[in-house]
């Protein structure tokens, strides 16, 4: 079956990640990566291509995307807030910035708004506590929350 | 106060390699590959006292020592950049500010050990680290620092970034193995340690960024000098990640053995008008602390002597607003979704622990909570095929028995005793 996912381009790249590495199957992870970057998630046709260009059942693809927490079955919102909720962050008062944000957005923690446009998860610890509370929004990560600057963020979101 | 790694966290574009360079960069490369045989360095390091940064403590020296020469089969390091021990953020200032400063400690150790592939696994949501990463090894390579025959040396080396995509666990050093391989991060049993049988089958050196990244100092200055700058058998400096309840949270560079006291009274103390309660030392997986035992100093081995960890360093400060029940909650929560669910004593254990907790943060404790706690947390230590469980069980005990009331009140009275339960948001 000809290639939707794995296109021309795009598995040309994923052949230059394959050369890194002494095993094929080490390129899983780097090459899920590729994808989810040109798609957005990983969809079912994904999981099937990738598993015969890497070569592995498609099941080990299933059991690698499900095990970890940055790769998606199903498309992400617009604009996802992933909000740490560990010790430093939680002492800092998180749950508040939950809070705020549950009501400004009208979504509880693990939904996504009706319009697709906002996602809000509850996160573990980032690696950034001297910013407490903080959370990780389109690759940045935004410390010192306050109810102020997340309406600053909120009014840039298009 | 003697500056290593940190001094790159105040030197602007430090991340860029002209810059480095004028701070000294690649200089101990340099003086290595004209002056030094492998084992010239592999001694310099043992002298060092350089202890495993990322949590572990084990001799740096020593596990060079380990790694079989002979085998026929190349040698790999891999380096652990999956920084993700709770109240550590060390890894990322020195990936971001000074991502060269790695790379020649990488330099360092794969021509002592013999090395010519590295993969740094680096954890996936730090994603400007990746990028940083990616920059810093095309400009090494321009300018012959990494690739083949390094400045003339005829030593080649190649350096490959994997990210990881979200798991704790893969900070664990063969989960990490098993995640390059493209699994699932599920620890395996050792021995046999990577050592031996690592990457691909291969003899595989695993080391944390930071730990690396002092290697340059120590060929630049002696291992002897490094080694005096800690205290015995825990030398050097390292970079502290103070978080919590303190006036400035932030990276702390200081000496292997400097008082608990006086490192809280560096990040600016308690928050103003509070007054110390708790401190975690060494990353959530360590044994809590009390007010009244800040007077340890801060290495691996005092910190073992009372009970608790030098971990990762990651230090978070409690203050008098802070719920123990709360906290010990969140902290089992983080261990239970962590949890690759291989062993049972771990899956079960941190799962049903949290779940325990949770009834009496929302006021249905039970008056059999806590022998139950005790119980379940007693099968959780080395039980299982890594130590994420034991370090679920070192904070789950150490908060029952040193805060054992508060989680009484809670039951009895179904509420917390703090008048604030939560700090304010600012």
């Amino acid at each position: 079956m000809p290639n939707e996912i794995l296109a021309p381009e795009l598995k040309a790249k994923a052949d230059k990640i394959v050369a890194n590495y002494e095993e094929r199957r080490a390129a899983l992870l780097p090459v899920l990566h590729l994808i989810q970057d040109s798609y957005g998630f990983i969809s079912e046709k994904a999981e099937l291509e990738v598993a015969e260009y890497i070569g592995i059942p498609p099941v080990d693809i299933k059991e690698v995307i499900t095990f970890y927490t940055l790769y998606h079955s199903k498309p992400c919102a617009k604009y996802e807030f992933n909000v740490c909720r560990t010790l430093s962050c939680s002492l800092a008062g998180q749950e508040k910035i939950i809070e705020f944000l549950e009501n400004k957005l009208g979504i509880r923690v693990g939904e996504k708004s009706a319009d697709g446009k906002f996602g809000l998860n509850e996160v573990e610890c980032l690696g950034a506590c001297e910013m407490a509370p903080m959370m990780q929004f389109e690759k940045e990560y935004v410390g010192n929350l306050t109810e102020r600057k997340i309406d600053e963020i909120l009014s840039k979101a298009a | 106060m003697e500056k290593l790694i940190s001094q790159f966290f105040d030197i602007p574009d430090a991340h860029l390699l002209p810059v480095y360079l004028e701070h000294g960069g690649y200089e101990a490369a340099k003086f290595m590959f004209q002056n030094l045989k492998p084992q010239d360095v592999e001694l310099e390091v043992k002298k060092s006292s350089l202890r495993g940064l990322g949590g572990a403590g084990f001799g740096s020296g020593m596990k060079w020592s380990f790694v079989p020469r002979n085998t026929g089969k190349p040698i790999y390091l891999t380096v652990n950049a999956d920084e993700g021990e709770p109240g550590t953020f060390k890894d990322r200032f020195v990936i971001t500010h000074a991502p060269h400063l790695l790379l020649e400690g990488i330099l360092i150790c794969a021509y002592a050990v013999g090395i010519h592939k590295v993969y740094i696994y680096i954890r996936g949501e730090y994603e400007i680290q990746f990028e940083r990463l990616n920059q810093a090894i095309q400009e090494a390579i321009e300018k012959n620092y990494l690739g083949k025959n390094i400045l003339a040396s005829g030593f080649d080396l190649e350096v490959i970034v994997h990210k990881g995509a979200g798991a704790y666990i893969c900070g664990e050093e063969t989960a990490l193995l098993e995640s390059l391989e493209g699994k699932k991060g599920f620890p395996r049993l050792k021995p046999p340690f990577p050592a031996a049988v690592g990457l691909f089958g291969c003899p595989t050196v695993i080391h944390n960024v930071e730990t690396l990244s002092y290697l340059p100092f120590i060929l630049k200055r002696s291992g002897e000098w490094f080694a005096k700058l800690g205290s015995p058998n825990n030398g050097g400096l390292r970079l502290f990640s103070v978080s919590g309840h303190v006036a400035n949270p932030g990276i702390y560079e200081r000496p292997l053995g400097i008082p608990l006291k006086q490192l809280i009274e560096d990040a600016g103390g308690v928050r103003s008008g509070r007054r110390l309660k708790a401190v975690v030392p060494g990353g959530l997986s360590a044994s809590v602390l009390t007010a009244s035992e800040i007077d340890v100093k801060m290495d691996f081995d005092s910190l073992r002597a009372i009970g608790s960890m030098g971990g990762s360093a990651g230090v978070i400060i409690m203050d008098d607003t802070a719920c123990m029940v709360k906290a010990l909650y969140v902290t089992m929560r983080f261990f239970g979704h962590e949890s690759c669910g291989q062993c049972s004593p771990c899956r079960e254990g941190t799962g049903w622990v949290s779940r325990i907790l949770k009834r009496m943060v929302d006021g249905h404790g039970r008056p059999s909570d806590i022998d139950n706690l005790l119980d379940i947390g007693s099968f959780m230590g080395g039980t299982t095929i890594c130590a994420l469980a034991d370090g679920a069980q070192m904070p789950l005990l150490s908060y029952l028995k040193k805060f054992r009331s508060e989680f009484e009140y809670h039951i009895k009275e179904k509420k917390c005793d703090l008048e604030i339960q939560m700090t304010e948001v600012r």
